[in-house]
């Protein structure tokens, strides 16, 4: 499995693997030896199963609604949030949505079409983890989550506006 | 006008050097084509017909003359010695080298300037009325709240992959929309509600393109405050569930039409009310301190010159002719607002040469407090002349060729680059332009005709506001040849709507007569108060039929 970047620009290996969704009629086929990620509907629609695992957590697709699991994230030792392509900027409001209304405390992970030059956006939006794609140079990682030193917004990684911080 | 702190700074440089290296990375193959564009495109850089394209911000159109010399000298040393005003306040170059944009950025923004997401699908620069600031119509200066936007919506890491680009225009006159605010993603109008406290009227999902819509009013009164986290509610419902399917219905117009505007706006309050009173919700000290950046110029206590000037209008007929269509009045006794045109025939409407942008400076230095603005129409502002010196600038600016006293007539046309520079064009529409200007060349008559908008677009992206003219030319594509399509009844104002279309589309050569035409009908029926939009709102479009397709 390609290792995984963590916030601070560190590499770690991949502990998790992501379970795709069964097609319908298949059942859920979860790796017996190995922390899976399974899809987020999923596991609600088993929770009494699988809550209190350290080795289960959930991933949502970009069009998925953080909304379902609003009770329950920190009921989870990690959730991931699909890129299904780069371009598509839907998880970032679920990142934040999952951090900032639901409180979500645990490892926040991007995975899927995730390259270089979106991961400071991620890391603003309360990701803390990264699945880059695998062609793209893990290397550069760091530089790219630091890109800004500051930012103009309050978001998830700050409660300072620029506004608020210049006030003070 | 704002002023960069080293926040500012700071992150302008951080943003130059990160494109510097994803322009390395393109260059050596590291970032395939179609994870460039984004990147590019939120830097300015449109790829086109000849050459790339690079679309520099000029924030709700407030420049000043360093940066208007600092403009002339890129197109001289990068380009080929000229630029574009559009039709969004900003300035465009057609022929930089892909290579050198990195430097042109890094140039930029030693005058504080840049080319930040002019480009794509994220949120763009944020547009005003010209004449913010010097007109006594108006509630309050709408250019801070321009600037709070624009800071919020710099870099903002969650909506910069929308599902299409997003405008955001404020208006703050009660009687007129110089900031055409309903054809815009988010039109913002300044008001008082019965309290007397200020807010915005906010309107949604304007837009024009391939379907164009009038925005309906999703919140009649949002109190000041409340501005940055209201506007992050509605994109975030856009961001959500904006469509991304279709390129072609991905603009939040289409998404409030499919809620209807109150099922929208509902699921916009639903948003808003978890984070109305998060961190971003302003405060009177923030929004005080960004007004501090705009305040009045240094102006001198000076009388109306009206004696002096009816005595030169008198001596001198041009002279009356511009100052009566091109010079506007100023809140201030004493100064007055001139708009110069960019609109001489034989040159692109909008395309100024290096030398012209120095010759501006110059003008601004001299008699404007060194500031300019550029309107959406794509003419410039000196928006605080005194009027005892209109006649020393009028007798500069013929020679200049930005003295045309045609503001707001006929040939004030707005017109997109086209089928001579654009790679989607279905037609040209500077030659259009062009020929139209040259049949209407008798400025008595132009006069006589009153305001009338002609807005010119090569294909029906809209660049050129076809929809909201009042008279609306649409390049076609029919069977290969180069075909236009005329439209009546477009409105930027107030009373904002979009065009009917006549019939079936023209050739190049028989614009210049159907728009006499056109406008023959309009002379034979109207009554004396009318204008042009009057008369066709009272006539409808069957008379204009008649004649064309006589
Ligand atoms: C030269 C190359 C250009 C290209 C390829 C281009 C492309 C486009 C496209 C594709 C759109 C439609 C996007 C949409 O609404 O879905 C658009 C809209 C627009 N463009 Fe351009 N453009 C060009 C130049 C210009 C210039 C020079 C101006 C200013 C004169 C301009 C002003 C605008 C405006 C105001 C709109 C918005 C219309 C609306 O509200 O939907 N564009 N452009
Ligand atoms: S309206 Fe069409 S032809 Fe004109 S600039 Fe826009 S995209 Fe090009």
């Amino acid at each position: 499995m390609p290792d995984i970047i963590f916030r601070d620009g560190s590499i770690r290996q991949n502990q998790w693997v992501v379970v795709p969704r069964p097609d319908s009629g298949e059942s859920l086929n979860i790796p017996g030896h190995q922390r899976a990620l399974i899809p987020a509907d999923l596991w609600l629609a088993g929770r009494e199963h699988f809550v209190g695992r350290e080795d289960i957590g959930v991933w949502f697709d970009s069009h998925d609604e953080p909304e379902i699991l609003a009770d329950h994230v920190n009921e989870l030792p990690l959730i991931a949030v699909n890129f299904p392509k780069f371009s598509d900027g839907r998880g970032y409001s679920i990142g934040r949505l999952l951090r900032e209304r639901f409180g979500f405390k645990n490892e926040l992970r991007a995975i899927g079409d995730v390259l270089l030059d979106q991961l400071q956006f991620m890391k603003r939006c309360g990701f803390d983890t990264y699945e880059l794609r695998p062609d793209k140079d893990i290397r550069k990682a760091a530089r790219s989550l630091n890109f800004f030193s500051q930012g103009y917004q309050a978001a998830t990684d700050t409660d300072l506006p620029l506004f608020r911080r210049r006030a003070s | 006008m704002y002023v960069y702190d080293e926040h500012d700074r700071q992150m302008m440089a951080e943003r130059v050097a990160q494109f510097r290296d994803q322009t390395t990375r393109a260059l050596a193959g590291e970032l395939a084509e179609d994870e460039f564009l984004p990147l590019r495109l939120q830097n300015g850089l449109y790829i086109q017909r000849l050459a790339p394209m690079l679309r520099i911000c000029v924030p709700y159109g407030m420049l000043r003359s360093v940066q208007l010399r600092r403009l002339a000298r890129i197109t001289r040393d990068y380009d080929k010695g000229y630029a574009h005003f559009t039709t969004r306040q900003n300035v465009q170059l057609n022929w930089p080298d892909l290579e050198d944009v990195p430097d042109i950025l890094a140039e930029l923004a030693e005058v504080e300037m840049h080319a930040n997401q002019t480009s794509g699908n994220c949120i763009r620069n944020t547009t005003t009325d010209q004449f913010a600031a010097v007109q006594s119509d108006e509630l309050v200066d709408p250019r801070p709240y321009c600037e709070i936007i624009r800071q919020w919506s710099t870099f903002h890491p969650e909506f910069a992959f929308l599902p299409r680009k997003f405008k955001v225009a404020v208006n703050a006159s009660e009687q007129t929309d110089r900031a055409a605010i309903r054809v815009h993603d988010i039109g913002l109008q300044i008001v008082r509600n019965e309290a007397g406290e200020l807010g915005f009227r906010v309107h949604v999902g304007g837009g024009l393109g391939r379907t164009p819509m009038v925005a309906p009013v999703i919140r009649e009164f949002l109190p000041e405050l409340d501005l940055l986290t209201y506007l992050e509610a509605v994109l975030r419902v856009y961001n959500r569930y904006g469509r991304r399917d279709n390129k072609f219905k991905a603009r939040i117009k289409i998404l409030v039409k499919a809620l209807t505007p109150e099922g929208f706006a509902e699921k916009v309050e639903t948003e808003w009310a978890h984070i109305k009173d998060s961190p971003t919700r302003l405060t009177p000290e923030a929004i005080e301190r960004i007004q501090g950046y705009f305040t009045e110029p240094d102006y001198a206590a000076l009388d109306n010159a009206t004696d002096l000037l009816a005595q030169q209008r008198f001596e001198n007929r041009g002279f009356d002719q511009w100052l009566q269509h091109n010079v506007d009045t100023h809140k201030k006794p004493g100064y007055a607002i001139v708009s110069l045109t960019m609109k001489k025939t034989g040159t692109p409407p909008g395309d100024v040469t290096d030398r012209q942008l120095e010759q501006i400076a110059d003008l601004a230095d001299e008699f404007s407090f060194g500031e300019v603005r550029v309107t959406h129409q794509q003419n410039v502002v000196l928006a605080d002349v005194p009027q005892n010196r209109l006649l020393e600038l009028w007798q500069e600016l013929g020679p200049m060729g930005f003295g045309t006293a045609n503001l707001n007539t006929l040939t004030d046309i707005i017109c997109c680059p086209g089928g001579d520079f654009c790679a989607l064009a279905n037609a040209k529409s500077i030659p259009v332009a062009d020929a139209i200007q040259r049949r209407f060349d008798n400025l008595d008559f132009l006069y006589d005709l009153g305001e009338i908008d002609l807005n010119i677009s090569g294909c029906m992206n809209a660049c050129g506001h076809h929809h909201v003219g009042n008279i609306g030319v649409l390049g076609v594509d029919k069977k290969g040849q180069e075909f236009y399509q005329v439209s009546l009844g477009g409105s930027s104002q107030h009373d904002a709507s979009i065009g009917k279309i006549l019939g079936p589309s023209f050739a190049q050569d028989d614009m210049p007569d159907v728009i006499a035409k056109i406008i023959d009908v309009y002379v034979n029926k109207r009554t004396d108060e009318e204008s042009f939009l009057d008369t066709y709102r009272r006539v409808g479009i069957d008379p204009f039929k008649e004649r064309v397709y006589a």
